[in-house]
C-alpha cells in the first residue's frame, strides 16, 4: 500500500453499541501500521476523533456490539445510511455476543436482578431507571444485520488486528472482503 | 415421601444405570420429579444432584412441574397436523379449559405436545398415561376430557386395536397396517431355530455368514452389520453387549412397533444369535418411552424365551449363557443415536459421545458393544437359519435382502410394506394407491424430499439409502409448513451440546419462518444453504449432519415453488419493530415510549 496524494482518502466511521470496546482496543493493536492508515484515509464518527455524528457520506463504517436499546439502533441506522460499506466488527455485532445471554429472560426479572434486588450502594434507591432521557431497553439484544443490511463481517472476540488491517487494505485498494483466508480468524 | 422414593431406588437396585427407571417410576406415581426427589436420590444412587437435574430436564417426559393425574402426549409431526391434529388439539383445550403446555389447576389434566411417536398411519394420535389412542377427532376428545374430569379408567375409550395389539398386555388401539408380508419378518417363525443352527455353525461362521450376506444395519446408516459384529468381538475385553436400538423417533418410521408386536421373538432370537457370534452375555433392548405400552408384553415374550431355554442360563443345553433387559427411554430422539443411546441406558443425558472411540470397542459402560436396529436382528436370525445366499438373492447388488417400510401420508394404504430393497419410488407410491403425490419424504426430516423428477429413483443404499419411512404429500400440501414442522422437530430434538446444531438449527428455523410471513428474500435463501452446509459440516452427530437436509433437498428439488415464496427485487427485508421491541421494558420500567421523532422517521 503506498501513499497516492492524487487519490481521495477514504472516510471511515466506527462505533461501539452494545460491545465492550474491545474492537476498538484490538483495531488500535495495527499499532505503527496506523500512522501508514492515515495517509490512506480519514475518520468521521468515531472513538478516535470523538466526533459525535457523521457529517459527510463515508466510504466504510464498523460496528462493533449488537443493539441492546434505542439508541444503538438510531446509532446503527445512522451509519446504514451514510455508509456504503456497513461491517459488523466482532462477535457482539454479528451474534449479539455475551450481552445477548440476557436474551430468553423476562424484563422483570432483569431490572428486578439489576435494580432492585441489589446490594450496590449507588442503587440504593431500588428503583428501576425510568428518566425519559435514557435509551429504552430492547426485548433481546439484537445482532446488526437483523436491523439493518450489514455487508461484510469480521468474526472475533475481539477480531485480530492484522484481520481488522487486512479488511482496510482490500476495501482501500477496492478488493472484495468475501475471500478473506481463514488464517485471519483461527484462534485456537 | 422419603421412604418412598428410597423404596423406589432400592426396587431398582441403587444403580445409576436403573436411574431412567427409577425416574419412570417417581413420574408416573408423584406426576412431577421434585427438587426434594432429587435430593433424596443424590443420596441413594451417589450420583451428584446437578447431574440429576441434568438428566431430568433432558427427558421429555420427566418434568420438575406437575404433569396432572392424566397426562396426554399429543403428536405433532407432519402427517399428524396432515390429519386434523388442529382440530383435536384445539378439542382438548376447550373441553379442559387450558392450553397445550399447561396443566389444570386442579393437578387433573395435562396437556403437552411431543414429537412423532410412530404411528404416522393411524394419526392423529396421542399417549394418555401410557394408553394410545389413535385416528382422534373432537367428539372422541370430548369423552376422553370428560372421563378424565371423572377421573375414570381411560381404559374402557380404548378401541380394540388389531393383532397383538388385541393382547390384554399390550391393550393398545393400534392397527398393524401390514400392507404387504414378504419372506422375512411376518410369516411363522420357529423360536430357537436360528439359534440352533447358529451354535450348529460355531460363533466365528454365524459372523461370516452375516458378512457373506452382504447385510446392511437397517436403522438408516447402513453399516455393515458382519464387519460391526467382527469389529466387535476383535476387540480385547471381558465382557461384551448387544444392544437392540428400539428408539425409533424419526418422524414417519414405524416399522419397528409392528414388528415387536407380531415378532419380538424374532429379533430377540436374532440378539441371542449376535450374543453367540461375540461371545456376549448381556443384552439391552433399549424401547423408546413412547413405546412403554409394549414393556410387559416384551417381558412376557422374554420369559417364554427363558422357559424355552433360549435365554437365561445355559441356553439350549450348551454353556452359553446370554440374558436380556428391557430399558425404557424417556423421550428424546437424539437417543435413536448410537453412543447417545448407550449414554441414555447408562443412565445419564442422551448426549452422544466423541468418536472414535466407537461403540464396537468402548460403548456400554465402556466395554465393546454391538447397537443394532430391531429389523438387523430379524434379518440376522434368518440369515442364520437360511444361509447368506437366500438373502442375496433378494434385493440389488449392493443392496441385499429385503426393507420394512413405514408409508404414511397422502395415500390410500398407508402401513408396512415388506419389500426387496431396489423399487422404485414411483412402484411405491402405486403399490400404496398414492395417486397424486407432490413430494415424497424418503427416510424422514433427516433423509430427502423429492419431487416427481425423481420418482424413478430406486430405494437402495446405492440410489436412496433409508431407515425405510416414506411420507407422500400431494399437490393440496404446503411445503413451506412441513418443512417448517421438519425444522421445528429438529429445534425440539438436538441434544444442545455443539453449538453448530444448537444454534445452527435455530437460524435455520427463523429464516424459514422469515419466508414463511413474506419477508423472506433470494439472499435468505443463499444464507439457509451457506448455513445448512455448516450445521452438516460442523455438528458432532448424526442429528446436525442431517437436520438441514429438509431445507437443504427442498430447496435444490422443488427450486422454483420456493423461489416463488421470496422477493427477488430487493435483497434485504428487515424485521425488526422498534414498537414491539422496547414494548416490554416500556411497561416494567414504567415510562412512556418516547421515540425521538428521527428514531421514529429511520
Amino acid at each position: 500500500m503506498t501513499p497516492n496524494p492524487e487519490k481521495k482518502k477514504l472516510v471511515v466511521a466506527t462505533t461501539s453499541l452494545a460491545g465492550c470496546f474491545g474492537c476498538h482496543m484490538s483495531f488500535l493493536d495495527i499499532d505503527e501500521r496506523i500512522l501508514q492508515l492515515i495517509t490512506h484515509v480519514e475518520f468521521n464518527r468515531s472513538p478516535i476523533d470523538d466526533i459525535k455524528h457523521i457529517n459527510k457520506p463515508c466510504d466504510v463504517g464498523f460496528v462493533e456490539g449488537g443493539c441492546c436499546n434505542t439508541e444503538n439502533v438510531h446509532t446503527l441506522r445512522e451509519f446504514r445510511k451514510n455508509c456504503k460499506i456497513l461491517v459488523s466488527l466482532g462477535q457482539c455485532a454479528i451474534t449479539g455476543g455475551l450481552p445477548a445471554m440476557r436474551n430468553g429472560i423476562p424484563m422483570s426479572d432483569l431490572f428486578s436482578e439489576v435494580y432492585q434486588n441489589t446490594n450496590n450502594p449507588t442503587l440504593g434507591n431500588h428503583l428501576i431507571p425510568n428518566d425519559e432521557e435514557i435509551p429504552i431497553i430492547l426485548d433481546r439484544v439484537y445482532p446488526c444485520h437483523e436491523i439493518v443490511k450489514v455487508d461484510a463481517f469480521l468474526p472475533g472476540c475481539p477480531p485480530n488486528a492484522d484481520l481488522i488491517w487486512e479488511a482496510l487494505v482490500r476495501i482501500i485498494e477496492g478488493k472484495s472482503l468475501d475471500d478473506l483466508t481463514y488464517q485471519y480468524f483461527k484462534y485456537d | 415421601m422419603k421412604k418412598s422414593v428410597s423404596e423406589i431406588a432400592q426396587m431398582h437396585q441403587n444403580k445409576q444405570t436403573q436411574l431412567l427407571a427409577i425416574l419412570h417410576d417417581i413420574q408416573e406415581q408423584e406426576r412431577f420429579i421434585s427438587d426434594e426427589v432429587l435430593h433424596i436420590l443424590s443420596d441413594e444412587l451417589d450420583v451428584p444432584l446437578v447431574e440429576l437435574e441434568g438428566v431430568r430436564s433432558f427427558y421429555h417426559f420427566f418434568s420438575s412441574q406437575h404433569r396432572g393425574r392424566y397426562t396426554v402426549y399429543m403428536n405433532t409431526s407432519a402427517t399428524s397436523e396432515m390429519s386434523g391434529a388442529f382440530e383435536v388439539m384445539q378439542a382438548f383445550e376447550k373441553h379442559s379449559g387450558i392450553e397445550f403446555g399447561q396443566t389444570t389447576s386442579d393437578f387433573k389434566i395435562g396437556l403437552y405436545k411431543t414429537s412423532c411417536i410412530g404411528l404416522c398411519d393411524q394419526e392423529p394420535a396421542a399417549i394418555i398415561n401410557n394408553l394410545v389412542f389413535t385416528q382422534l377427532t373432537a367428539s372422541r376428545v370430548k369423552e376422553i376430557v370428560e372421563a378424565m374430569k371423572a377421573g375414570k379408567d381411560l381404559k374402557v375409550l380404548l378401541r380394540q386395536g388389531e393383532g397383538q395389539n388385541k393382547n390384554p398386555l399390550i391393550g393398545a388401539e393400534i392397527f398393524n397396517n401390514i400392507r404387504q408380508k414378504g419372506p422375512l419378518f411376518f410369516n411363522e417363525f420357529e423360536p430357537g431355530s436360528a439359534l440352533k443352527k447358529a451354535m450348529d455353525l460355531g460363533s466365528l461362521d454365524v459372523i461370516e455368514s452375516i458378512k457373506k450376506s452382504n447385510l446392511r444395519g437397517r436403522g438408516g446408516a447402513g453399516f455393515p452389520t458382519g464387519q460391526k459384529w467382527g469389529f466387535c468381538r476383535a476387540a480385547d475385553a471381558n465382557r461384551r453387549y448387544v444392544i437392540c436400538n428400539i428408539d425409533e423417533g424419526e418422524p414417519g418410521t414405524f416399522k419397528d412397533r409392528v414388528l415387536l408386536t407380531e415378532n419380538p421373538y424374532l429379533v430377540f432370537e436374532g440378539m441371542v444369535v449376535a450374543g453367540y457370534a461375540i461371545e456376549s452375555k448381556r443384552g439391552i433392548v433399549y424401547l423408546r418411552g413412547e413405546y412403554a405400552y409394549l414393556k410387559n408384553y416384551l417381558e412376557e415374550v422374554l420369559n417364554q424365551m427363558r422357559q424355552g431355554h433360549l435365554l437365561g442360563k445355559k441356553i439350549l443345553g450348551t454353556r452359553f449363557s446370554f440374558d436380556i433387559q428391557i430399558k425404557l427411554g424417556a423421550g428424546a430422539y437424539i437417543c435413536g443415536e448410537e453412543s447417545a443411546l448407550i449414554e441414555s441406558a447408562e443412565g445419564k443425558r442422551g448426549q452422544p459421545r466423541n468418536r472414535p472411540p466407537f461403540p464396537v470397542v468402548s460403548g456400554y459402560l465402556n466395554k465393546p458393544t454391538v447397537v443394532n436396529n430391531p429389523e438387523t436382528f430379524g434379518c440376522a436370525a434368518k440369515i442364520v437359519l437360511n444361509g447368506p445366499e437366500w438373502f442375496r438373492k433378494m434385493g440389488t447388488a449392493a443392496s441385499s435382502g429385503v426393507k420394512l417400510f413405514s408409508v404414511a401420508g397422502d395415500c390410500d394404504r398407508p402401513g408396512i410394506y415388506e419389500l426387496e430393497w431396489g423399487m422404485s419410488v414411483a412402484d411405491l407410491l402405486k403399490l400404496c394407491g398414492a395417486k397424486d403425490a407432490y413430494a415424497v419424504q424418503v427416510g424422514g426430516p433427516s433423509g430427502v424430499l423429492i419431487s416427481e423428477r425423481q420418482f424413478a429413483r430406486k430405494l437402495a443404499y446405492e440410489d436412496l439409502g433409508t431407515g425405510g419411512a416414506i411420507t407422500i404429500f400431494n399437490k393440496t400440501r404446503d411445503l413451506l409448513s412441513i418443512l417448517h414442522n421438519h425444522m421445528e422437530f429438529f429445534n425440539n430434538e438436538t441434544c444442545g451440546f455443539c453449538v453448530p446444531c444448537r444454534a445452527g438449527n435455530a437460524i435455520l428455523l427463523k429464516k424459514l419462518e422469515k419466508i414463511m410471513i413474506g419477508n423472506g428474500t433470494s439472499n435468505d435463501l443463499s444464507e439457509i444453504k451457506a448455513w445448512g452446509q455448516t450445521v452438516k459440516l460442523a455438528s458432532r452427530c448424526g442429528l446436525g449432519q442431517t437436520s438441514p437436509n429438509p431445507l437443504l433437498t427442498a430447496l435444490q428439488n422443488f427450486s422454483d415453488e420456493i423461489a416463488s415464496k421470496v422477493r427477488h427485487d430487493i435483497d434485504y427485508i428487515s424485521q425488526f419493530n422498534m414498537d414491539f421491541a422496547i414494548e416490554e421494558s416500556v411497561k416494567v420500567a414504567g415510562r412512556s415510549p418516547n421515540l425521538r421523532v428521527e428514531e421514529v422517521e429511520d
